[in-house]
């Protein structure tokens, strides 16, 4: 989980923010291990629809995911403007697509407020809440619930 | 280190012991009377029982005993190695190797097999010698007997190997001894009576003995425990320094010992050095160390202090002459002068009392002198090459190194081939006709380099396949046992080297197969002796090297496939129709099946239906192909065929579909460019091709990795011509061949998954992911099912 995050005091939680589209989402800064450009992906055969294939992190075989197809919304077509980031879920590295990278926040537990009634259950499985930043609307991702069944849906 | 690594490397040597002991017993069977196999047999577990009292592991040095006790007799000559003998020792070696599994990872072994192998073993050691056995008896119950006189008083050393000795002193379980030890209990007695004796000992250590990691100064020591002593040094083999083998052995020590103890007692000392020196143990009358020494070897002797070794012992003490903790360190001349200043500087008891100058010129002419003495130095080769065995000759030095760290080397080395490869990619492309010759030549020395490098660095992992092949002999033995076949194994080509990770995937496969061989391949000895062949059903285990791949046969001299039963089988299975029509090659592969057993009756050993096609996927995940060939009557031969390594592979660079493929070159057996008038429709969707009037099925590479829906035109198109694991051959479509080049092979299912089609991922030269393709996946995929229906897949430019 990525509740193993590096509590300031109790309860404060370092976090990533970036852009899909018109939204801003982040997630949980202890996930992410690097923020790089886009390059050109090696596409997969039988891959799921939020699969772009997979690309050369020195060395390693890095699978790279369209966040926004992965989250419902319309696919990305990548361009150099977008952004990876390179995270770890459970035992995987994998890249996320993003448009750019827009903030760190530090938050406590009480800046979080729950989707509770107001999502739908897609949204649900995989928000840990919303942040209120700046007039701005940021939704928190949960990223091991994301990901967590992907294996089973890509199969 | 601590205790828990000492006990791992314990447990290492174990392994290497038990080894050692199997491969000896196995040459005993065969007929070799070598009196120095009977040794290395008898040392192997005499070395374990050692190891494991240290360590308090009692189940283990109580079989071990009565083991080494056998052994003794067989040593001994006073117990024949017959047929019968040798089965037990071999079942016992068995119970020994469990024995040190069930010690390290914990776990129990059923008891009464060990008891019943060791009673066993007494019985032969009672039958053959009977005074021995009475020794034994003794030993064995009354095993850490509290009225045994402690050899070792309260005096400790602290930083020491673990000998037996000592073992006792650090704290660690008191060790049961060997009968020497026993023998003191009667000895005892006799030894008030008897007083002080002086003994006259002759030590002469051979290198060996340092390269086992004994010392001889610690062995000194503990001489000195039992008694008074006087010890003179005896330096005159030391050759100049020129000639000196700073790994050889040059010293050798009389030592005057006034004791109340026996001469088995003084014996013990030596316990683990017996075979690597020379030890002569006798009363002696005079009491004069010095005079003696001189009459007999007709030389200065130099008196040896061993307080100043425990001096120079002392790292902090020394400026670090002699190497430290006194465990490598073969007695160099200059450890025998640091010692000698020493003596002078200190000089407790200077029996010769001669001045520095004096005596270090005394000492040099000895030098002088033993250099003439170039007979001597035959000798000691002689001796050396005498004493034979495995660990005398001139020992190619080896070094432990943790796997990880060799697997670490291994990626960066991979790393720096994909890195040379991009390199050499950017000067091409960037090459405006100026970078002259310089560069390229550069570049291809560079190839070059890492190449070399690369292929070293592999060699670092590859091993020979023996150890495993001793597996099998255990496993042929025991399923031989259990199904009441006489079967003997033939190994050939034990020294084929492959890669580590390929040995430690081997074994399950190996085994499942070896088990198939003796239960189903073999008949039954009287079916044999019916059938006008050997009650003794012969299989045969081989490894070669063949066009950069390992194939390992094995191969029973039984009855063959029963090819009608195993038609009926699958078709009571329901795994074929009951109206095909199958060539002998498809029956026979039909074994394969999943689900698909011929036993008649369930038996623990194989025939739980999961066997051959646990086999045949296990070696394809391997990236290897296993074939069989049966000929009923004869026998059967598995024939697997491996590739060398995992970490490296040779493949065609192709693209398909705008995508970069690799194929492993293993599997292409030509490439060729199709002809419109070569190219026939077969059925609604399959097209044929004919090569030289042989018509072989066309797959669209393309099409089956969903890269595309539309089919290609196979003249636009190269075929490549792979020959899949049924033997039969198929021509993959590509749309172009880019080159061929060493790749290395990195997981895809690290940090995506398995994909079908796919066998692994790689870097290219640009630095971008290249896919391999996995040829048998491909080929059954258009065998099985017509190309899936999905969304194909979006360019991901």
């Amino acid at each position: 989980m990525t509740d193993e995050a590096t509590p300031k005091s109790h309860n404060e939680h370092e976090l990533i923010a970036f852009r899909i589209g018109e939204q801003e989402f982040c997630v949980n800064i202890m996930s992410v291990r690097e923020i790089r450009g886009w390059t050109p992906a090696t596409g997969i055969p039988h891959a799921p629809y939020f699969v772009l294939g997979v690309i050369n992190l020195r060395g390693v075989v890095l699978p790279i995911i369209d966040l926004s197809a992965r989250l419902g919304m319309r696919p990305v077509k990548p361009t150099d403007r977008h952004v990876i980031i390179v995270s770890q879920v459970a035992t995987r590295s994998m890249g996320l697509l993003v448009d750019g990278v827009s903030d760190i926040l530090t938050v406590s537990d009480t800046d979080i407020q729950t989707t509770q009634g107001m999502s739908r259950e897609f949204d649900r499985s995989f928000t840990r809440g919303i942040l209120a930043v700046e007039g701005r609307m940021i939704c928190f991702i949960d990223l091991d619930a994301l990901f967590s069944g992907s294996e089973s849906e890509a199969a | 280190m601590d205790m828990n690594e000492i006990k791992e490397i314990f447990f290492q040597e174990c392994e290497e012991q038990l080894a050692e002991l199997e491969t000896g017993l196995l040459a005993m069977n065969d007929g070799d009377c070598d009196p120095e196999t009977v040794n290395a047999v008898f040392r192997a577990v005499h070395s374990i029982k050692g190891g494991a009292g240290a360590f308090a592991l009692d189940e283990l040095v109580a079989f071990a005993h009565v083991f080494e006790t056998t052994l003794d007799c067989m040593r001994s000559n006073t117990l024949e190695p017959t047929p019968d003998v040798m089965k037990v020792m071999l079942r016992a070696a068995d119970v020994l190797a469990d024995l040190t599994i069930v010690s390290r990872e914990g776990g129990s072994i059923d008891p009464s097999r060990c008891e019943s192998l060791a009673s066993e073993l007494e019985a032969l050691a009672k039958g053959e010698a009977e005074e021995k056995d009475a020794q034994c008896r003794s030993q064995i119950e009354s095993s850490p007997s509290p009225e045994t006189p402690d050899p070792a008083p309260a005096e400790t050393m602290p930083d020491l190997a673990v000998t037996a000795v000592n073992a006792e002193e650090t704290g660690f379980a008191p060790v049961p001894f060997s009968f020497d030890d026993f023998e003191d209990d009667a000895g005892a007695q006799t030894q008030t009576e008897t007083a002080n004796t002086v003994f006259r000992l002759v030590f002469r250590p051979h290198a060996d003995l340092y390269t086992k990691g004994n010392e001889a100064t610690l062995l000194l020591r503990d001489l000195v425990k039992h008694g008074e002593t006087k010890i003179a040094c005896d330096l005159s083999e030391v050759p100049l320094l020129d000639d000196l083998d700073p790994e050889g052995a040059y010293l050798s020590w009389t030592v005057l010992l006034t004791t109340a103890k026996s001469e088995d007692d003084i014996r013990a000392v030596f316990e683990f050095a017996e075979w690597d020196c020379d030890l002569t143990v006798g009363l002696d009358s005079e009491a004069d160390p010095d005079s003696q020494a001189d009459d007999d070897v007709g030389m200065q002797p130099v008196p040896f202090d061993l307080s100043v070794l425990d001096e120079v012992d002392d790292p902090s003490a020394e400026g670090g002459i002699v190497p430290e903790g006194g465990f490598e360190g073969p007695d160099d001349p200059l450890a025998a002068e640091a010692g000698q200043d020493g003596v002078n500087a200190t000089a407790p008891e200077p029996a010769n009392d001669i001045g520095t100058d004096a005596r270090t010129a005394a000492i040099a002419a000895e030098v002088m002198k033993r250099n003439a003495g170039t007979d001597e130095a035959g000798t000691r080769d002689e001796r050396t090459a005498r004493s034979g065995g495995a660990a005398q000759t001139p020992v190619s030095q080896t070094i432990r190194v943790d796997l990880d760290r060799v697997d670490r080397l291994i990626n960066l080395v991979g790393e720096l081939v994909i890195n040379q490869a991009m390199l050499s990619q950017t000067v091409v492309e960037t090459d405006d006709g100026n970078a002259g010759s310089t560069i390229h030549l550069g570049l291809d020395e560079l190839q070059q380099l890492t190449r070399e490098i690369q292929d070293s660095v592999m060699a670092i992992r590859a091993q020979p396949v023996k150890p495993i092949f001793q597996r099998m002999s255990r496993t042929v033995r025991e399923i031989a046992d259990l199904t009441d076949k006489s079967v003997r194994l033939v190994t050939e080509g034990e020294n084929t080297e492959v890669d580590k990770t390929v040995i430690d995937k081997l074994a399950e496969p190996l085994t499942h197969m070896i088990r198939n061989a003796v239960d189903h391949g073999l008949e039954s000895p009287q079916e044999r002796i019916a059938a006008g062949k050997n009650a003794e059903g012969v299989v045969r285990l081989a490894a070669k090297h063949r066009s950069g791949r390992i194939v390992i046969e094995i191969a029973d001299d039984g009855a063959g496939i029963d090819r009608e039963r195993v038609m009926q089988k699958a078709i009571n299975q329901e795994l074929i129709s009951p109206d095909s029509n199958l060539s002998d090659e498809e029956i026979d592969n039909l074994i394969f099946h999943p689900g698909f057993s011929t036993a008649e009756k369930l038996s623990d050993i194989s025939g739980r239906g999961v066997g051959m096609d646990v086999v045949k996927r296990s070696i394809q995940a391997l990236g290897g192909r296993v074939s069989i060939h049966s000929q009923p009557g004869k026998g059967s031969t598995f024939t697997m065929s491996l590739p060398l390594t995992l970490a490296v592979l040779d493949g065609m660079v192709v693209s398909v579909a705008n995508q970069t493929l690799v194929v492993p070159l293993t599997a292409i057996v030509e490439t060729l460019q199709p002809e419109a008038s070569h190219v026939h429709p077969f059925g609604s969707s399959q097209r044929l091709i004919s090569i030289r009037n042989t018509f072989c099925p066309l797959i669209d590479v393309g099409q089956v990795l969903n890269f595309r829906s539309a089919e290609t035109d196979p003249v636009e198109s190269v075929a490549l011509l792979v020959e899949s694991e049924g033997g039969g051959q198929r021509a993959l479509l590509v749309d172009g061949i880019q080159g061929q080049r060493q790749v290395v092979i990195k997981s895809l299912e690290a940090n995506y998954m398995n994909v079908p089609g796919i066998a692994a991922a790689t870097i290219l030269g640009d630095g971008r992911v290249a896919l391999i393709l996995d040829v048998d996946a491909v080929v059954a995929a258009s065998r099985d099912k017509p190309p899936r229906n999905d969304v194909p897949l979006a360019a991901a430019e």
